[in-house]
């Protein structure tokens, strides 16, 4: 029944898809959280290019900026991320665009998060002598965090899926698998269906481990 | 010390502490501090009472900056207020605040509230910043709760422990924004009795509050605000005996006698 499988590497396609998701997860978690600290902090030009940025990409569908960095920033800038072989310029140039475009809703999850900590937890901090940037690394961000671990497991599963974009530039990652089994094969549904189960075997677990993780970590008030 | 100074013009000399000059500030329409001048001298405990909405918790705020200021000038220690920045945050780490809410940092536990600020602005070795913690912890009597998140203590150990945090920066003046206001009357008492001790060892305190039974026994001096002003101002004595202001007589015969 499933030897349609054969001669494909299936699980180099997902483990392709794994990679996209983890790089692109952990640079748009930092670049994220940059953006949001950006949005609440004191320096107005800093605030007006967090706001800007947010509105402008997030409003961007994804294909479209991943296509733009391989056509935009590779074919006609020339800005190849320090890789000479095409599918190492693709796949990075698909996690830059990854990054870019999931960063945005982290930055916003982040910053419910931020409204969820109380004024006072700042204040306090403020009043010991703590500068801005201590107020936010040592009190406000890490109970932010402790309470969008939902959220930011959402935003992770929507990027897990996202990456299936990246086969717009070529990237080797399971969707481009997909098309290619789709073109040579015969069995359209089951091929969907391998396709499915796989990525919800990465996406189960992450939603159930994360939260669990998020009860752990709640802050109790 | 006993001599209290309640004379408008003070001039400045090296006693005072805490100098406000004719300052003024508004929440849109309200104008909820007008032409403030209070001193408070080393060592001076001073509590600041009065109805709700008189700006007596936006005063206190007035002094660490957190709440700017319309108009007027504020100096501590000599050195007026700065702006927000470096200079600011090194000035609030030498004014200890307390708040009605405790705002113990809630991701922490007791012993690391008390040891944040000693680590990061004062760099203090962590040792030592510990020792000193647990001997704070100790002296306003929560010590065996050190290892403890602020959610699993009572209100009043959790009031204690801020002071606690407080006193961790070794500051010059503590200001303490209705400390009691928050807590079960059960457990008033014990932060009162805390802060009791620090009035006893000298400290510089000045206390918004509706404890008038703190303000008898620990105040050098009560200030009496509302309606954005200071009416009137005195040693406790004299003050809660013979008002000299109607406001001040209305207040007091709404509180004392039930």
């Amino acid at each position: 029944m499933f030897d349609f499988l054969e001669g494909y590497d299936l699980l180099g396609a997902f483990w392709v898809t794994v990679q996209l998701t983890l790089l692109s997860a952990v640079g748009s978690l930092v670049w994220g959280t940059l953006l949001a600290a950006m949005r609440v902090g004191p320096v107005p030009l800093m605030r007006g290019f967090g706001t800007v940025y947010v509105n402008v990409v997030r409003n961007i569908p994804l294909t479209v900026i991943i296509l733009f960095a391989s056509l935009g920033l590779s074919q006609t800038l020339n800005i190849n991320l320090g890789a000479q072989a095409f599918d190492t310029i693709n796949f990075r140039l698909a996690v830059l665009g990854l990054v870019a475009y999931t960063s945005a809703f982290v930055c916003e999850a982040i910053r419910s998060g931020i409204n969820t900590v109380p004024v006072g937890q700042a204040e306090a901090a403020r009043a010991l002598g703590l500068g801005f940037t201590q107020v936010l690394t040592l009190v406000v961000l890490p109970q932010a965090f402790r309470s969008v671990v939902g959220p930011l497991t959402n935003v992770l599963i929507a990027l897990t899926k996202n990456t299936t974009v990246a086969a717009a530039i070529g990237v080797a990652e399971a969707a481009l698998l997909m098309k290619k089994m789709i073109e040579n094969e015969a069995e359209l549904l089951l091929i969907s269906a391998v396709f499915a189960f796989g990525f919800v075997c990465l996406t189960l677990p992450t939603g159930l481990i994360l939260g669990w993780v998020g009860k752990k970590v709640a802050v109790k008030r | 010390m006993t001599e209290v100074s309640v004379a408008k013009e003070d001039v400045a000399s090296s006693g005072d502490l805490v100098v406000l000059k004719s300052v003024n500030k508004h929440f849109g329409a309200l104008h909820v501090l007008q032409d403030i001048d209070l001193t408070i001298s080393r060592g001076e405990v001073v509590v600041v009472i009065g109805p709700s909405g008189s700006g007596k918790s936006t005063l206190c705020r007035t002094i660490n900056r957190l709440e700017t200021i319309d108009s007027g000038t504020i100096t501590i220690d000599g050195r007026p207020l700065p702006h927000e920045g470096k200079e600011l945050a090194r000035l609030r780490a030498d004014v200890g605040m307390v708040f009605q809410s405790f705002n113990l940092f809630a991701h922490k536990t007791v012993l690391e509230n008390v040891t944040l600020g000693q680590v990061k602005v004062r760099r203090t070795d962590k040792k030592k910043a510990e020792e000193r913690a647990r001997a704070l912890l100790d002296r306003v009597g929560v010590g065996a709760q050190a290892d403890k998140y602020p959610a699993q203590l009572s209100g009043g150990q959790q009031q204690r422990v801020a002071i606690a945090r407080a006193l961790a920066m070794d500051p010059k003046v503590m200001l303490f924004d209705e400390p009691t206001s928050a807590l079960d009357p059960e457990m008033i008492n014990e932060v009162l009795e805390v802060m009791q001790q620090l009035a006893r060892d000298g400290m510089t305190m000045i206390v918004v509050t509706h404890e008038m039974g703190f303000a008898r026994s620990a105040a050098n001096r009560v200030v009496f605000m509302a309606d954005g002003r200071i009416v009137e101002q005195a040693v406790p004595e004299q003050f809660f005996s013979n008002p000299r202001s109607d406001r001040a007589k209305d207040f007091l015969s709404k509180i004392l006698h039930h």
